[in-house]
């Protein structure tokens, strides 16, 4: 069923494609504004911005290899309620997934919001990204995927992807209503463009993009091995995070630079809590409280409770973690906290047979109790 | 050296296994002293929190008992428990607890002599464990 058009690059290169693909979508595509990553007119920085004007995406570059947050928070926080309009959001496959998740936590709806999804080839962190991208951004983007394009890889002087996108096998977006297809197409002469919905069928028909071709015969070998190649990094990331923290001496060596800032949550786009229990009085602990706990051990490491925090987020959302890296991203002491999340998570999704933001219809394993179930956990008692 | 004494935390629900202690109590019926109840109004009511925070403050294992299936005054908290603690298994084994230091059961308001086994059986088999990795040692 999915309707697949081609969208020629030639001359005009790959930016210029996506910026005039952006600008159909605003004006073409039924919808009244159009959320999408810019490089900002006052410094070389990509943010998500709400346009409504389509002489107002000059700087749109959503293939920028950066992305300083994970946007899903930014379409829960134009979807939790109805938005009175239409929005369409270019988002990264980790961004859908996300936001997946937050939709299912009733945190966003799918209502007012179209999905454009982009094949993902990798992201820098923030404190890289600029050392590569200098003050030229989109020059940067089109070096990024030309070297990609020539076999020269990802890597810049002494840095590569955030080993979230090294690890991430989900490159090519699930659950967008159109995706942007790059991996496996020759990028110097077309994009891929795809309808994976009635309503991305119905954006295609209105853009005028109403083709019928085949995506391009090597994508699905294309996918094949980009996807292995992440899996692989994958699971030998968690083969190594686990030895490095499976016991408690070894995580709090993992964890002793931690100086409970919690910019992981911040950051973390499926951290659902409105007040984080950690920031609430249920901390805010009595003075001489502090001296007891000294005394217990005759040391006390403050600011205390550094693992209590991280193995609590665990527990809270590591069934939703996606794995797009915008904790170690966010974390000033340099903390490889997606490492440690991942880890966990395939477990813990794994348990339940879940996996975070495959689909809509899978609800969350916390939200869900039945009277029949694990009964080996309690020693086959019912 | 003297034998090792663990400290066992368990949060048990009011309405059926603080009940089955009672009854243990007023039945004469002997278990060992390493145990603390902590009285829940259901095991719905324990939040994961408690347990990482007993586990990591030193307690040797954690005890959760409530209502049999069907049973709950709430209807689905010992469900949500259940779940809790299949989640807390998958966590805190990879951090090097043994997964029997978490330990969920059903013991209903008149199974005053299946507490006193459970105890007893609890203790036994942390003994055999040994201590807790966290027992004395500076967590951050
Ligand atoms: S824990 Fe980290 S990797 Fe997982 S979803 Fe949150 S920010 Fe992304
Ligand atoms: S961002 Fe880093 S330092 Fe801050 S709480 Fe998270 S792990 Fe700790
Ligand atoms: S009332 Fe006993 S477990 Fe819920």
């Amino acid at each position: 069923m999915a309707k697949t058009a081609k969208i020629e690059v030639k001359e005009q290169g790959l930016i210029a494609t996506m910026q005039g693909f952006c600008k159909t979508l605003l004006e073409k595509g039924g919808i009244d504004a159009l959320l999408v990553a810019q490089h900002l007119p006052m410094k070389n920085v990509v943010m998500p911005t709400l346009v409504t004007d389509p002489t107002k995406l000059n700087g749109v570059d959503p293939l920028a290899p950066v992305f300083p947050i994970n946007a899903a928070k930014v379409v829960s926080k134009l979807t939790r309620k109805p938005l009175a309009g239409k929005v369409a959001a270019v988002l990264r496959p980790c961004e859908i997934r996300a936001f997946i998740e937050l939709v299912k936590l009733k945190q966003g709806s799918t209502e007012d919001v179209l999905l454009v999804g982009i094949d993902c080839l990798g992201a820098y962190s923030n404190v890289h990204y600029p050392r590569f991208a200098g003050q030229n951004g989109t020059e940067a983007t089109l070096r990024f995927y030309q070297n990609i394009r020539a076999g020269k890889g990802t890597a810049c002087q002494d840095f590569d992807l955030s080993p979230a996108c090294k690890a991430c096998e989900h490159p090519i977006p699930e659950n967008a209503d159109l995706l942007i297809g790059l991996v496996g197409v020759d990028i110097n002469d077309q994009v891929l463009v795809q309808a994976n919905s009635p309503a991305g069928e119905a954006l295609l028909g209105a853009m005028g993009l109403m083709g019928t071709k085949e995506p391009p015969e090597g994508r699905k070998k294309a996918i094949a091995t980009l996807v292995a190649e992440r899996a692989a990094y994958r699971d030998q990331m968690y083969v190594e995070t686990s030895e490095a923290t499976a016991d408690l001496e070894k995580l709090t060596a993992y964890l002793a630079n931690c100086v409970n800032c919690y910019n992981c949550r911040v950051a973390c786009p499926v951290c659902y809590c409105k007040e984080c229990v950690f920031v609430t009085d249920v901390f805010d602990h009595e003075p001489s409280q502090y001296l007891r706990w000294a005394k217990r051990k005759g040391i006390l490491k403050m600011p205390t409770d550094t693992v209590f925090y991280h193995i609590t987020r665990l527990a809270h959302m590591s069934t939703a973690c996606i794995g797009c890296g915008q904790c170690s991203n966010a974390c000033p002491n340099n903390i490889p906290v997606m490492e440690i999340f991942r880890t966990i998570a395939s477990y813990t999704q794994k348990a339940f047979d879940y996996e975070a933001g495959r689909s809509l219809e899978e609800e969350p394993p916390l939200s869900v109790f039945r009277e029949k179930e694990f009964s080996e956990l309690t020693g086959g008692k019912d | 050296m003297a034998e090792f004494e663990p400290t066992i935390i368990a949060f048990v629900c009011n309405w059926c296994t603080y009940t089955a202690a009672d009854l243990a109590g007023t039945s004469r019926l002997s278990y060992p002293p390493n145990v603390r109840l902590i009285r829940m109004m259901c095991t719905g009511m324990v939040d994961p929190k408690y347990v990482i925070k007993a586990l990591l403050e030193g307690a040797d294992a954690v005890l959760i008992s409530g209502c049999h299936p069907g049973d709950c005054h709430y209807i689905n908290g010992n469900y949500k428990a259940r779940r809790r603690v299949k989640l807390l298994k998958e966590i805190l084994p990879r951090f090097g607890f043994d997964q029997s230091r978490l330990k969920l059961t059903w013991i209903g308001a008149s199974e005053g002599v299946d507490f006193a086994a459970t105890i007893r059986k609890t203790v036994d088999e942390v003994k055999a464990l040994g201590p807790n990795q966290t027992r004395g040692k500076m967590v951050i």
